[in-house]
C-alpha cells in the first residue's frame, strides 16, 4: 500500500505486526520501542527523518494505553513524570534541530545510523553487566506473598546511585511514590539527555530514560517503567508536533502501526507483574541489540529487505 | 486464553475495516494538509493518534469484558 506523505510502499499488515511487537515491549519495559520501530521503518525504505517523526506519533498513541494500564497498577510517579517532561521537551527540541541540520547537509541517514549503533550497543552492554551482577549478588529476590514487591529493587549500580542522590544541589525534590529525595537538576539533566536522544534517534528514548531512572535517580524498576510511559506521552506529543511542522511525520503509517500496538501493550503491562526488577532489566538487553543489528544491515545493504 | 484469542480475532476484523476507512477517506486529505498547511497537519496528527488510542483502548477493554463474561 502506498503512503503518499512519506512516498513509501509498505504492507499495512507488516506495520500492524511491528506495532503489536513494539506494544508488548513497551508495556513490559516502559520503552517506546523506537530502537525497533525506527529501524523497521527504515528497512521498508522510509527515510530516517520520516522514521523518527512517524515513530514518535505512533508512540504517543501506544503510551497513552500502556500508561493508563500502569497507573491502574500503581506504577506511575506523576510528580516525577511531570518534572521530567520539562527537561525532555528541551532536549527533544535540540535533537530535532540536529536532525534538521543533518537533513540540510544531506547526511541524515548515515550519521543517525552510526549514532544509533553506538548508543544501542552501549546500553545493551551496560544493562547486561549490571543486571547479571545484581542477580549474582542477590540470589533471592525480595518477595511478598502472592507476588513480587515492586518497592524492593536492587541494583549493582546502587552505590553510584546513592552518591548521586546525596548531591545536595538546591532545590531538593521529595518523591514519596518512588521513595527518594533528589536534586531537581539531576532529574532535569536525566530528562534532557533522554529528550535529546528522543529528538535525534526518534521514539520516546525510553531505552535511555528507563535505565537512567533506575541507575541515576534510583527509581524502582516497576515505577520507572510506568513513569517513563507517562512521561513519554507528554514528551512524544511535543516531539510529534515539532517533527510534523518540520515535515517529518507520516501520520497514516503511525495510525496503522498503532492498531497492533494497542493489543500488544495490554499483554506487556500484565506481564510486568510476574518479574523482578533485575530480571526485567536483563530481558531488556537483546532489544537495543536487535535495533543495532537492523541498522547495521540497512547500512551494509543500502536498501530495504 | 480463549477469550483473548476471540478478542484478537474480533479486533482484527474491526481493524481491517478501519484500515480501509482511514487510508481511503483520510489519506488524500491528510496528504494535502501536510503539503499545504503544516501547522494544522501537526495538530490534526496529534489529535488523530490520541483519539485513536482512547477509542481502541475502550474497544479492546469492552471486547475483553464482554468475552470474559460470556466464557466465565
Amino acid at each position: 500500500m502506498f503512503f503518499p506523505i512519506s512516498h513509501a510502499d509498505i504492507n499495512p499488515i507488516y506495520l500492524a505486526i511491528i506495532g503489536f511487537l513494539i506494544g508488548i515491549l513497551g508495556g513490559f519495559f516502559g520503552v517506546g520501542g523506537s530502537f525497533i520501530a525506527g529501524p523497521a521503518l527504515r528497512l521498508m525504505g522510509v527515510d530516517w527523518n520520516y522514521a523518527v517523526g512517524t515513530d514518535l506519533a505512533h508512540i504517543v498513541g501506544k503510551s497513552i494505553v500502556a500508561a493508563k494500564q500502569h497507573r491502574a497498577l500503581g506504577n506511575v510517579d506523576l510528580k516525577l513524570g511531570l518534572i521530567m517532561a520539562l527537561g525532555t521537551i528541551g532536549g527533544a527540541e535540540c535533537g530535532a534541530q540536529l536532525i534538521q541540520a543533518l537533513k540540510r547537509s544531506g547526511h541524515v541517514n548515515t550519521v543517525v545510523s552510526y549514532v544509533a549503533i553506538v548508543v544501542y550497543t552501549g546500553i545493551a552492554a551496560f544493562m547486561l553487566w549490571e543486571s547479571q551482577k545484581t542477580l549474582r549478588t542477590y540470589k533471592s529476590p525480595s518477595k511478598i506473598s502472592g507476588g513480587i514487591d515492586p518497592k524492593k529493587d536492587r541494583s549493582a549500580f546502587g552505590p553510584v546511585t546513592r552518591t548521586i542522590q546525596r548531591l545536595k544541589i538546591w532545590p531538593m525534590i521529595a518523591l514519596p511514590t518512588s521513595g527518594i529525595t533528589i536534586s531537581l537538576w539531576t532529574i532535569v539533566l536525566v530528562a534532557f539527555v533522554g529528550g535529546l536522544f528522543s529528538g535525534f534517534l526518534g521514539g520516546g528514548a525510553g531505552y535511555i530514560r528507563m535505565p537512567s531512572m533506575v541507575y541515576v535517580l534510583g527509581v524502582p524498576t516497576h515505577l520507572a517503567v510506568g513513569t517513563d510511559l507517562f512521561e513519554i506521552v507528554i514528551s512524544a506529543s511535543y516531539g510529534t508536533i515539532t517533527h510534523a511542522i518540520k515535515g517529518n511525520v507520516d501520520i497514516l503509517i503511525a495510525l496503522v502501526m498503532h492498531t497492533g500496538a494497542v493489543i500488544g501493550a495490554q499483554i506487556g503491562v500484565v506481564a510486568t507483574q510476574y518479574f523482578t526488577g533485575p530480571k526485567i532489566r536483563l530481558a531488556f538487553v537483546p532489544l537495543p541489540l536487535i535495533g543495532a543489528a537492523i541498522v547495521i544491515y540497512t547500512l551494509m545493504t543500502g536498501h530495504k529487505l | 486464553m480463549r477469550a483473548f484469542a476471540v478478542e484478537l480475532a474480533v479486533y482484527a476484523v474491526l481493524v481491517t475495516c478501519y484500515f480501509f476507512l482511514v487510508l481511503h477517506l483520510l489519506g488524500e486529505w491528510l496528504y494535502r494538509l501536510e503539503t499545504q498547511h503544516r501547522y494544522i497537519y501537526a495538530g490534526v496528527a496529534i489529535l488523530l493518534i490520541a483519539g485513536q488510542a482512547v477509542v481502541l483502548d475502550a474497544v479492546t477493554t469492552l471486547l475483553f469484558r464482554l468475552l470474559r463474561g460470556r466464557w466465565r
